[in-house]
Order: structure tokens, then sequence, then C-alpha cells
């Protein structure tokens, strides 16, 4: 076995020239267009979206909620020191819950969300097309681009926000635990503390950016698993190419959005 | 070949006429011509990568053709809409090579899922047709199994069993013995003559498998260049002066 050769070769489907970059690109938004066109049209494909909002979105639960806690935790013990410095101690708590509905909170569990679904889309579907059950659903009658990447990409859409919302909250348990044990500050203090600069102005627009960065994971699952060539070694390539394309989209999607939202809100 | 000034016949179930393909400028399919009658079995001989299954998925609308025509029960296949392509299509059953079988469903549910999906499905109860699709092949104690439970030879009779459940009139089988021990590619060869004699369906069938090619096949074509060089009997082609022709017989 050419073992050498093998680990050389590229495990993931990633733009290799500008060329083929504009391509993809162009690709991708031809794709997204698609799913959100289809959204609106009949059939609805009720009963297999509430299955994938069920998949998506409670089963990426228990992941959600240890890194919010972690992330809360881990914040505030870092920040507590450095505000002591300043004698602004009595300011982690707020620090840390703008810091966390703001930012932390969206694009950490984005980013996440995009290694956990981005990857099992690109990855089921991949091999979905690898072995023919794609074609063998659109030969028996059924849109596949509907009853598979339409549902998901709703499903992925609508359950990001909530697992973010879910996340935050965690996170601000987390922070709140951190304070308590070193500061000795009681939970009545903590909310009203972080509570104190947080307005719909700040939660809505980052909660509405988090239905983008759901959309996105979701588009490019969908594309790179409904794109995967034939062989078994595509499906990992799908997968793969998926979490980065997603993961970079999220941080795009994040940029752009706090520029708009500086500028509208 | 196929003559193309000889009539359509009122009994010839698929057409198929000047069929082009080409994939990055490399013609697959050159000059295809097919004529299926009601009932009979037609294989399809060729070697590895020449485009036979090409001609299937074009059939079945997978691939669309650069030019020619393929009438199904009469209607231009390639001139139809979706919706339209989409209720001929459940006419035309198309197994797999691998079966193709839902992972993420069980055997009952693979069952199922086709029909179902019919606009005109109106919830009956599918177990007694579901429990006979999978007598006929030899699998009804698999009807709650997960594919991933299943050999490949069973997921290919899974997937026979799946295609029949929404009656269709033709068969295209992607090479339905390939990768199957010779036991079980001849017990899948009398599954498919089985088939024929009970519903009476037309059959078209890639494969490289002689023994099932003898058993099955009314008449058989040889792909060869993207054209069909040779069409007769088993027994004519075997005895066939044509080298390339000689040479998938040769083994015998």
């Amino acid at each position: 076995m050419n073992t050498a050769g093998k680990s050389e070769k590229t495990l993931i489907n990633l733009p290799k020239s500008l060329d083929d970059f504009f391509v993809k690109t162009a690709g991708l938004a031809v794709f997204a267009f698609r799913i959100v066109k289809e959204a609106f049209l009949p059939p609805y494909e009720i009963s297999e979206t509430l299955k994938q909002c069920y998949m998506i979105g409670y089963k990426s639960l228990p992941l959600i909620s240890v890194t919010g806690f972690i992330i809360g935790l881990t914040l505030t013990l870092q920040s507590i020191p450095t505000l002591q410095k300043f004698g602004a101690e009595s300011l982690v708590p707020s620090m840390v819950a703008l810091a966390v509905m703001l930012e932390i909170g969206p694009v950490i569990t984005a980013l996440i969300f995009a290694g956990k679904i981005g990857s099992g889309i690109g990855a089921e579907l991949g091999s979905m097309r690898v072995t023919e059950q794609i074609d063998a659903m659109e030969v028996s009658g059924t849109n596949p681009f509907k009853y598979l990447a339409v549902t998901r990409v709703i499903a992925a859409t609508l359950m990001l926000p909530v697992l973010v919302i879910l996340a935050d909250a965690i996170a601000l348990l987390g922070g709140f635990l951190a304070v308590n044990l070193f500061g000795g500050m009681n939970l009545q203090t903590f909310i009203a503390s972080s509570m104190a600069n947080l307005g719909f102005r700040e939660v809505l627009p980052a909660t509405f950016k988090t239905f983008l960065f759901g959309f996105g994971v979701g588009v490019v699952g969908c594309y790179e698993g409904f794109n995967a060539s034939r062989g078994t070694e595509s499906v990992g390539i799908a997968a793969n190419t998926a979490v980065v394309i997603a993961s970079l989209l999220v941080i795009l999607i994040d940029m752009v959005m706090v520029q708009l939202i500086s500028i509208l809100f | 070949m196929t003559d193309r000034t000889e009539s359509v016949k009122d009994n010839d179930i698929l057409v198929i006429e000047g069929l082009k393909k080409s994939f990055s400028g490399n013609a697959v399919l050159n000059d295809v011509d097919l004529k299926i009658s009601k009932g009979e079995t037609v294989v399809i001989l060729g070697r590895s990568g020449t485009g036979k299954s090409v001609i299937l998925k074009c059939i079945i609308g997978l691939i669309r053709p650069d030019s020619g025509s393929i009438r199904i029960f009469g209607e231009n296949f390639l001139e139809l809409n979706e919706k339209q392509m989409s209720s001929l299509r459940i006419r035309v059953g198309f197994l797999f090579q691998g079966g193709a079988l839902y992972d993420s469903m069980t055997v009952r549910e693979n069952l199922m899922f086709p029909v179902i999906r019919q606009p005109g499905y109106k919830g009956a109860d599918l177990t007694a047709k579901i429990e006979e699709m999978l007598d006929n092949v030899g699998l009804l104690n698999a009807i709650d199994k997960m594919p991933s439970e299943l050999s490949g030879g069973m997921q290919k009779r899974i997937g026979l069993a799946r295609t029949l459940m929404l009656d269709p009139e033709i068969i295209l089988y992607d090479e339905p013995t390939t990768g199957l021990d010779p036991v079980t590619s001849n017990e899948i060869s009398h599954l498919i003559l089985d088939m024929q004699k009970k519903y009476g369906v037309s059959s078209l069938i890639v494969t490289h498998d002689m023994p099932c090619a003898r058993l099955v096949s009314n008449r058989i074509v040889v792909l060869k260049q993207g054209e069909f060089t040779a069409e007769g009997t088993y027994d004519e082609l075997e005895r066939s002066k044509d080298d390339f022709v000689s040479g998938f017989f040769k083994f015998e």
C-alpha cells in the first residue's frame, strides 16, 4: 500500500483556484436560493421537518449545555482578577452578560453546531448520495431536495436560535456560580447587575443573527452532502468540507451582521 | 441494429432512438437505439465503464442525454415537466446496484416509503402487500430489521421487493448480481425470472453475469463504443464470429 501517497490526498474539498472559488460560491448561492424558494412551495414536509428539529435541536442539547456552562464559568473566572485590579468587580456580571449574549454565546454555539450538525448532515447526505439512496428517492416519485435538504435547513435555522438562548442562560448560570464561589455575590444581585445593560436593542439583533448562522450551517451541510461524488472517500470529504466552510461562514456572517447591527440600531 | 424507420408498435413500451451522451467531452453513448416490448426481457452486455448504467439512468431521468429521444409507454419522456415525469417514473422500477435501501428506515418502512409518498395515497394498510413482496423475495423474517443488519444479497432482494411495491410495468436492473457469490447470484437471477413470470413485467438488465443473462434474457444487446453492435438471443450471440461478442461467452 502506498500510504505516503494516501496521506497526501486531500481530505477536504476547498476551492483550488480563484475560478474554483467563484464557481463554488455561486453553486452555494444557487443552492441556498433554491432552498428558500422550495421551502415556500407545497408540498410541505411537516412531519419530516419536525423529525429533523428533534434530531438537530434536541439531540444537540447536552453538548451545547455543557459548553455553555464551561464558557460562562471560565469567562467569569478569568475576568474577575482583571476587573479587581481596577476596583470594578461589581461590573463582572454585566460584562459577562454582554459578552455572552451578544457575541460569545451565539458564535461559540454556532461553531459547535457547525461541527456537530454541519458535518453530520454532510456525512449523512453524502453517504446517501454515494449509495444511490438519493437517486432511489427521486425515481420513486419523492423530491429528495425537498424531503432531505429543505427539511434539514429549516430545522437548523429554527433550532440554532433556541440552542443559543439555552446556551446563553446556562453560561450565565456558570458565571453566577463563579462570582458566587469566588466573590460571594448572591443570585438577586447577579441578575440585577447582569441585566442592567441588556435591553431588547442588544438582545434581539444578536438573536436574529443566529437564524442566519443556522441557515448557513444547514445549507453548507446539505450542499456538500448533495454534491458528494461517487466513492466512500467522498463522504468524509463532504463532512470535513462542510465543517470548515460552515465555520468560516458563521464568522463571516457574524462580522457582517455586527457591522449592520451597529449601523441600524 | 434496430431500424429507425420501423414503426413503433403498440406493444413497444420503451423506445430509445439516437441517444447520445458525453461527459466532459468524452462521448459515452454515441447512437443508441433500443426497443422493448411488453413482457420482454432485454440484457445489455458491455465492458465496464462503457456507459451501460448511463443508458438506464437516462431512461429514468437521473441523467439528461445530450440528444435523442426516449419514449416510455408512448410518452416522450424528455419533453415532460417534472410532475408528469414523476408520475411516469412510478410505472418504471429501478433496482440499484447496491439495493439503495434507506439506512435510517427498517425494511418495512423502506417498502412503505414509495407508496405512502404517492399523491393518491389515502392511508391504506400496506401490511399485506409488504408481506407479499417480502415473501416473493424469501425475506419475510427481515421485515423489522435495519438495512445494516442485512447482507449485500439480502439488501438487493429487499431492493427488488421495494421496486415491486409500486407495481411497475418495466423494471431496470443495474448489475443485479455484481459483488455476490455464484450461489446468491443464481438466487437473484431466479428471483428476476420468477417476478417476470408472476407479474408480467418487462425488464432491461445491465449485467456482466453470463449465467444470469442466459437464464433471464429473451434478447441480448451488446454495447461497444457507445453503440449497440450486436443483438440476438443468448444462443445466437454465443455462436457469433465477432471477437468482441464472443469474448463475453469464452469463459464457459
